[in-house]
């Protein structure tokens, strides 16, 4: 059963111009977005830049403001009361940055950094904290002379593991991550991502994991999602999505992955231009007149594509 | 394969930086050779020193309080002996560089065309129309659509696709023999760096021009690159053509590298590690094999005292002795007992 339910989300941000600055369009960073969540399961989202992935997380989390649509958590609408201080739904809904180094001030100490969402959302004595943040420095596997340094003392990964820290101070049930390896060198990123697979395990964790990279996301997600130009394409369970892509444009994407076999780079570049022109050929049974991307179909339970003529199948 | 001639050749490379009266080599005893119509990809973390060395062979470092030492030989002369404006003559002309970030490498308040010509003005002879002729060509020849709206253009009006294609048309202008490429698709989504990869390759066969890649994405480096550098500590540890190596990787910090990319078709739950990390410019060990700290399960006595590059078999070169032993932390044997076990 799903705890978190996303009802056609929407952010659009209005375009003003002409004689009285009035608003004369919209640009649809998100538009029409739905999605479920479970417990233990990681959900990735991705797309290019620009396709409104990183807003959809961000609205999710309530740092961007929703036009419509509604968040449901375990049962409740809890759309407009994603910013009060103390909610439920912000302590359990939480959120990792690209940027660990922006995502954290430069002039506070590792300690109060950690101490923050203690603060915010647990009513503890200052002892209590004090374990509670070494507690969470062991939990990524840090001394505890972490303590009394700044955030500029720290590696990339190790700053990127004590925004994880500071994210699960409060025992989440969910953890927002916005391209959390993106900035990290292979084998750092091979450490962050296993540990975030730790610390799934340990405490039923769900992700919504937001990525460019379909590597790392084929290792990470349960179920994935493809965004562009702020909806959905596609969107199944990671075998439907590698397997059997039905869009173009997801097709378009997994060409696009380098592979680590130069004995096949000739075969794939030609594959890669029969999907280029298959994308510009075919456009209109994945695009309308405008561009856009067309609603939703169900092909089986869990894969849905958004095309011309998809027939539900399989169910 | 065509039969190539070498057009660049760096022979016992140093270069070091000072940091409060003293001075750190970060890129250490590099020799390679740049054959026409090659991509030679430089791979490692960030810290190895490969963007050092990219930034060395056109000589881009500030000369207060940088050393570079060693030669770099090209059409029989050592550009690191070159003066300022003999370097200029020769950057953009002969030797092309692509940054990394587009953004930075315009400049803002210049529109497209304008941008392009400048180096056109520098380095030939062609009047006011030719060049404007030359910057569409350009621009068509990089992929841009609608090059005569695009040169009108300024930086910020364009996509980070377009963009690094602008850079590269500025970069191809001259014709050079030699484009050095550091990182040119790190910043850009996966299809557009897809086509930028293509587009360099369609440009390297019309131009014969030798490119050496910097990328620390193996990804890319199986796309494009004909042989393969792996930098580590300032030092090359290996040395191969590109399906040798991924076929046969030898180092340990190669199969380390290798071993830590999210596998497409493995179900394993966990990727391997390794262990602590790329050691800062002042803190770098000047002897002894330098990836040793990384893999402290393998006897000290398997590594060399000096490490040098071995020719293992043809072209194939590999830094200290301890690949022969190395082994992951979690298995059996080194390479050598695998060998011998098949």
């Amino acid at each position: 059963m799903s705890f978190m339910q996303i009802k056609d989300l929407n952010v659009h941000y209005p375009i003003r111009g002409g004689f009285f600055n009035t608003v004369v369009d919209h640009v649809y960073a998100v538009d029409g977005v739905s999605m479920e969540f479970e417990k233990g399961k990681t959900y990735g989202l991705v797309g290019e830049s620009g396709s409104g992935k990183s807003t959809t997380g961000k609205a999710i989390i309530g740092l961007e403001k929703i036009t419509s649509g509604q968040i449901i958590y375990e049962g409740q609408n809890v759309t407009n009361q994603r910013r009060k201080r103390n909610s439920a739904y912000n302590r359990d809904i939480q959120m990792i940055f690209q940027d660990s180094t922006s995502a954290m001030n430069p002039r506070k100490r590792i300690q109060e950094i950690l101490a923050e969402p203690i603060r915010n959302f647990m009513k503890v004595s200052p002892q209590e904290e004090k374990r509670r943040i070494i507690e969470l420095l062991e939990i990524v596997g840090m001394s505890e002379e972490a303590l009394l340094k700044y955030p500029h003392e720290f590696s990339g990964g190790q700053k990127q593991r004590l925004g994880i820290a500071r994210a699960v101070a409060c025992n989440p049930k969910m953890i927002i991550a916005d391209e959390p390896v993106s900035a990290l060198d292979l084998s750092v990123q091979a450490q962050v991502l296993n540990f975030m697979k730790d610390i799934q395990n340990e405490f039923g964790l769900s992700y919504l994991f937001i990525s460019h990279d379909l590597g790392v996301v084929r290792h990470m997600c349960d179920h994935i999602s493809i965004m562009y130009k702020g909806r959905f394409v596609e969107s199944g369970t990671r075998e439907e999505i590698y397997a059997n892509p039905q869009h173009v444009y997801t097709n378009r994407l997994l060409s696009a992955i380098p592979n680590i076999e130069p004995e096949t780079r000739d075969e794939r570049k030609i594959k890669r231009r029969a999907v280029e022109a298959a994308y510009k050929a075919d456009s209109h049974k994945y695009f309308d007149e405008k561009g856009k991307v067309y609603p939703l179909k169900d092909l089986s339970q869990t894969h849905k594509v958004a095309m011309m003529g998809a027939e539900r199948g399989g169910m | 394969m065509k039969s190539k001639n070498d057009i660049l050749n760096i022979k016992n490379l140093h270069t070091s930086f000072r940091i409060k009266d003293h001075y750190y080599h970060a890129v250490e005893d590099i020799s390679l050779t740049l054959k026409e119509n090659e991509v030679l990809a430089i791979v490692g973390e960030s810290g190895c020193g490969k963007s050092t060395l990219a930034t060395s062979i056109v000589g881009l470092h500030p000369p207060g309080n940088t050393k570079v030492t060693g030669e770099i030989l090209y059409k029989g002369k050592n550009l690191v002996e070159f003066k300022e404006d003999e370097l200029n003559k020769i950057r953009g002309n002969d030797i092309g560089f692509i940054f990394q970030d587009p953004l930075a490498a315009l400049n803002p308040l210049m529109k497209i065309g304008e941008q392009i010509a400048e180096t056109l003005k520098y380095h030939t002879k062609l009047d006011e129309n030719k060049r404007k002729e030359r910057v569409l060509e350009l621009l068509d020849q990089v992929g841009i659509v609608n090059p005569a709206r695009v040169a009108n253009q300024f930086p910020h009006q364009l996509s980070g696709g377009m963009r690094q294609r602008v850079v590269i048309a500025i970069a191809i202008a001259c014709k050079p023999k030699i484009m050095v490429a550091d990182e040119p698709t790190t910043a850009l989504d996966v299809t557009i760096q897809a086509q930028i990869l293509d587009l360099l390759n369609d440009l390297q066969e019309e131009t014969d021009a030798g490119i050496v890649l910097i990328t620390h994405d193996l990804g890319v480096v199986a796309e494009v690159a004909d042989r393969v550098a792996v930098m580590y500590a300032g030092q090359i540890v290996e040395l191969a053509t590109v399906t040798e190596l991924f076929r046969n990787p030898l180092h340990p910090y190669t199969r380390s590298l290798l071993n830590s990319i999210p596998q497409a078709d493995s179900n394993n739950e966990r990727l391997e590690v390794i262990q602590g990390m790329v050691p800062t410019l002042t803190k770098m060990p000047r002897k002894g094999c330098r990836f040793a700290p990384r893999v402290p399960w393998i006897d000290e006595t398997k590594h060399e005292e000096n490490p040098a590059l071995h020719e293992i078999s043809k072209d194939h070169f590999v830094r200290c002795t301890c690949w022969k032993d190395f082994h992951f932390e979690h298995q059996e044997g080194g390479l050598q007992h695998e060998l011998h076990a098949n």
